[in-house]
């Protein structure tokens, strides 16, 4: 890409300088007026801009955010799934890998023996959720720090995706966070 | 012949047709469940009424035979009110369990529902609940709720393999297929009531929740169990969990072809497929030690180029009939370029089981006629391999290279000795790997493109489906590595170069195409 040739006044330095220089003050000056204005309890903190310390302080997400992938469980505990693959078919990323094995209750049927979700690959479309029949897998746990020194941690596992934890780590990964 | 219309246009066919055949010509679908070309006319299912012109009634369209001049409908307001009907009645009481369905994809409930239905049910009260997931044979599951009790399965069992031990049972909503009592269904063709079924009561056990049928891709090639070669369908996919990285064999089921098997196949060859995997040799050995294929096959070359050179009479090729009619062209034409007269394919060693007067052949060898058809059976001048093995165990070969011949190890350690040089080639590794100076991987029929010729005496294509396993290759590449290694370089041909070479100057086969084969094959002899 060829670099923009800059005009006249822009090479003069000097104006852009000042009108950068205009627009930040702006912002000082207007953030400084209505803190000012709500440490004195005549505002609501709202109008002011506000600089949130993440990740000690973290924004709630919207309710229809999709995050992390969980299998949801039945009451004793084992995954509702029953490996109808519907899943892994709407997947457009191709990245859930699913064998399925008997059930040794005959009412159910089938499980899954592996649910692997490669969260390297995952695009966090929805799809899977959309496709479920059976509710099994949700993307509602509000966890979107997927960072690991190596990729097989984001290769989750069916043991893994049971849990919930927003800030669950997998066992046979080490996490960014480690030893800073 | 008469000709009669449906839907508004003309089509001509032999009296005695039906009217779901007629239509079929024509590319037009008449639903049916019950309906299937290789069994008689049940017409249970009700599913394929049409209007025929004059008749007061919706007519099955499975039982009627065309007549001249009829007139059929099969998109009229009142056909189409039928179905939908009739598929209300079928889904009543069905579970619809496909998420556990193996069924699921290839089911005709789920496709005529979406063509023909489309509606919610209206049933108010619980749907009857019968037995679920029951295996009822060694390699078939049958599930009570699933059935739409088309009798497909049963008159299977009545028709074709006779061993009646399915069967219809009680009446109205408890109607249900069982088993007769003290039977179970093992016959040698049971699969085959898991390709009839048209919805998933009756599914395999062996590939049951292996795989969705949406994710397999479909090779059609020809079984190699036994002589008769029967039309099959090979379905293939990846599994990252099989640790082998490439694509695995599924499943087996039979491909229509009413020359040789119509719609069956044995269970036998049906599960065959699992010998892709089993005890497979994978690496070049070189006595018994893994080495890589060059340098096995330059030791090979380097003990056994001389030995050949000096005296070609004392050395042997002992084919096998499990090898396509191009990979014993190919050792054929290798041999020759070394001068090696004996080049047999053990007719008289090959497996043989028991032939059932039906699909199943004694010889269980895909390709014995074939071998016998370019001329390497037993002949003057050349030992048969039993003989072959005799002299050789006596002493009157340098050299020999046995492909695909399971030999008793007594036999082998008894040729070895007798022997300079013996070199195998084998699908699966042999026991006594390490009596073999050299011994070479070869890749399983469903690894490589050639033809068989049947019992009958059609040449069929076999496909290529899958990758071959390690560093097996077919033989007819085998016999290209091994002539440049010897310093006979042969012709770098791939199978359909050599199956033109081998045809040429076979009358009967003039014209023949390897690409597709089907249209050119000889007529059953």
């Amino acid at each position: 890409m060829p670099k923009p040739k800059m005009t006249f006044v822009e090479r003069l330095y000097l104006p852009e300088i000042s009108k950068g220089l205009a627009l930040t003050s702006r912002h000082f000056f207007r953030n400084l007026w209505h803190h000012s204005l709500a440490s004195l309890g005549l505002e609501s903190r709202d109008r002011a801009m506000v600089t949130i310390a993440y990740p000690e302080v973290r924004r709630p997400y919207p309710l229809v955010a999709r995050s992390r992938h969980r299998l949801t469980k039945r009451e004793d505990g084992s995954p509702k799934c029953v490996a109808c693959m519907m899943c892994a078919t709407a997947c457009p990323a191709d990245c859930i890998f699913i064998e399925a094995e008997e059930h040794p209750d005959p009412a159910i049927e089938k499980r899954p023996r592996h649910f692997d979700i490669d969260m390297s690959k995952c695009v966090y479309c929805g799809f899977c959720v959309e496709a479920c029949p059976e509710d099994a897998i949700r993307m509602d746990t509000g966890s979107f720090e997927l960072a690991y020194f190596d990729r097989k941690g984001l290769v989750y596992d069916k043991e893994f995706l049971l849990n919930d934890d927003p800030h669950a780590v997998p066992a046979h990964a080490e996490p960014l966070s480690r030893g800073n | 012949m008469p000709k009669l219309s449906i839907d508004g246009r003309e089509v001509e066919v032999p009296a005695g047709t039906n009217l779901i055949e007629a239509a079929r010509l024509l590319d037009l679908e008449i639903p049916h469940f019950c309906y299937h070309p290789g069994l008689s006319v049940a017409g249970n299912c009700r599913m394929c009424l049409v209007e025929v012109e004059k008749a007061p009634k919706l007519q099955i369209a499975c039982n009627t035979a065309v007549a001249e001049g009829m007139v059929v409908r099969t998109d009229s307001d009142k056909v189409k009110k039928a179905r939908a009907g009739v598929m209300e009645f079928l889904l009543l009481n069905h579970p619809i369990d496909c998420p556990i369905c193996d069924c699921a994809g290839e089911c005709y409930l789920q496709d005529y529902y979406m063509e023909h239905d489309l509606k919610a049910s209206r049933l108010e009260e619980g749907k009857n609940k019968k037995e679920k997931a029951q295996p009822i044979g060694p390699h078939v599951m049958l599930d009570k709720e699933r059935c739409v009790l088309c009798s497909r399965c049963v008159r299977f069992t009545d028709e074709v393999s006779k061993t009646h031990e399915l069967g219809i049972f009680g009446r109205g909503s408890t109607e249900e297929i069982a088993l007769a009592p003290g039977k179970t269904l093992d016959n040698p063709y049971s699969g085959c009531v898991v390709d009839l079924c048209p919805v998933g009561a009756l599914t395999d056990r062996d590939f049951r929740f292996k795989s969705r049928p949406w994710f397999l891709k479909e090779t059609a090639t020809i079984c190699g169990g036994c002589a008769m070669g029967c039309s099959v369908v090979l379905d293939t996919n990846t599994n990252p969990y099989n640790k082998v990285g490439q694509d695995r064999a599924y499943r087996l089921f039979p491909r229509e072809n009413r020359e040789v098997n119509g719609w069956w196949m044995c269970d036998e060859g049906r599960y065959s497929h699992h010998s892709v995997d089993r005890g497979r040799s994978q690496g070049p050995r070189l006595r018994g030690k893994g080495v890589p294929a060059d340098f096995a096959l330059a030791r090979l070359a380097a003990e056994a180029a001389p030995l050949v050179k000096a005296h070609p009479g004392r050395a042997a090729f002992l084919l096998s009939p499990r090898l396509t009619n191009e990979s014993l062209f190919a050792f054929r034409r290798l041999a020759e370029s070394l001068g090696v007269a004996q080049v047999e394919f053990g007719d008289d060693l090959k497996a043989e089981g028991r032939a059932d007067g039906f699909l199943i052949q004694a010889d269980r060898n895909p390709n014995s006629r074939g071998a016998r058809e370019l001329g390497l059976g037993p002949r003057p001048g050349v030992l048969g391999g039993r003989d072959l093995l005799k002299a050789a165990q006596g002493g009157a070969f340098d050299v020999v290279f046995v492909l695909e011949h399971a030999l008793d190890p007594a036999a082998l350690k008894a040729l070895a000795a007798a022997t300079k040089v013996l070199a195998g080639f084998h699908v699966q590794e042999p026991v006594e790997a390490g009596i073999y100076t050299v011994h070479l991987p070869l890749a399983h029929a469903f690894e490589q493109d050639g033809t068989f010729t049947n019992v009958q005496g059609r040449v069929q294509r076999n496909r290529k489906a899958l990758e071959p396993l390690g560093d097996s290759l077919p033989a007819y590449a085998w016999a290209q590595r091994l002539g440049a290694a010897l310093g006979v370089p042969q012709a770098p041909d791939g199978p359909e170069a050599l199956f033109r070479a081998w045809t040429q100057g076979r009358p009967e086969l003039a014209g023949a195409v390897f690409e597709p084969l089907a249209a050119a094959a000889p007529a059953a002899a």
